[in-house]
């Protein structure tokens, strides 16, 4: 899909901090409900070929959801989002930890904060991502790597078959 | 594509190790566990011990973890600059400074050239590629994850109409 829409990613390493701004084609109300309804982000929070299952989730001051990224070997990855503040419709700040599978948290985390407008149909979210370190960064990485890995053997598997025909 | 990138953050990692370990994609994954552990280990040595050795270089990324060392990279990013005319900028002490210079060095982060009686600080652009070239692969996942959201997105708009 080729869009117009803006797509954004700074890294402040100083402040350790990521920047993430995207438009997207669809109003409000949609886009809010994409990021903040459980059955919603598991069509599209995980890159393929990994994908999310979330445990449970309660949207709400002090609530929580508790989800798994899955490789497609189908290793589970763990966390919890912990939601810090929610107003409806224009910002909602969360603690994500990765986890084990009994939902105790591994720390530090990080904080994520979004930010949601619509101007003519265009809804624009911002997404602020701090981390206390950069070595917690490269486990997030790590774990779509080996994602990425499978796929890769996969492709090979099938290109392997494909040449012997 | 995916494949030397990856290679490309590994054999960052693989620096890391006492042990010579080659860049191969799947031994490093049979390897990972272990190597990892070590890698560790040997970061906490180093800096325990302070212990040097000629195997061992630094990372980037411990380079870029100190706020002074940043400030040292913006300054002579712009021009070669000597020790004293670095540590003229701080506040701290010579000796502070040129510690800060020395890992930098270590990690390759800078370079030295003697002009003349004095030494001057330069910044290697080369290495400072590699961390945006490492935080590319944050800018891509985000990618695939928005890309996905579009479709997830007109998928609701046509169960709307």
């Amino acid at each position: 899909m080729t869009n117009n829409l803006l797509f954004d990613f700074t890294v402040d390493k100083a402040a350790k901090t990521v920047f993430i701004t995207r438009e997207f084609d669809a109003d409000l109300s949609l886009v809010w409900d994409a990021f903040t309804k459980a059955e919603l982000i598991d069509q599209w929070i995980a890159p393929k070929p990994m994908t999310s299952k979330t445990k449970y989730q309660d949207f709400k001051v002090g609530g929580k959801r508790f989800y798994a990224m899955i490789s497609p070997e189908g290793q589970e990855r763990w966390a919890i989002q912990e939601y810090t503040s929610i107003t409806p419709k224009t910002n909602f700040k969360m603690y994500n930890a990765f986890a084990d599978k009994d939902e105790n948290p591994e720390l530090p985390g990080s904080e994520w904060d979004h930010t949601f407008s619509e101007q003519n149909g265009i809804t624009k979210v911002s997404i602020t991502i701090y981390n206390e370190s950069l070595e917690r960064l490269e486990r997030i990485l790590d774990g779509f790597t080996q994602g990425m890995k499978m796929s890769l053997s996969n492709l090979e598997n099938l290109l392997a078959t494909l040449s012997k025909k | 594509m995916i494949y030397s990138s990856l290679t490309n953050m590994f054999s960052t990692l693989c620096r890391y190790s006492a042990t010579p370990c080659d860049f191969n994609l799947p031994t490093f994954f049979l390897l990972k566990k272990n190597l990892r552990n070590q890698i560790v280990a040997h970061i906490f040595a180093a800096n325990r011990f302070r212990i040097k050795s000629n195997n061992m270089r630094r990372d980037i990324f411990q380079a870029i973890a100190d706020p002074t060392r940043r400030a040292i990279i913006t300054l002579i990013a712009l021009h070669a600059m000597t020790p004293n005319a670095i540590a003229d900028n701080f506040n701290t002490t010579r000796q502070s400074v040129s510690k800060h210079l020395r890992i930098l060095t270590e990690c390759e982060l800078v370079k030295q050239e003697q002009k003349g009686r004095e030494i001057y600080y330069s910044l290697e652009i080369e290495k400072m590629k590699e961390i945006d070239k490492w935080l590319n692969q944050f800018r891509k996942i985000w990618e695939t994850r928005f890309n996905q959201l579009d479709n997830v997105l007109s998928t609701m708009k046509k169960q709307k109409k």
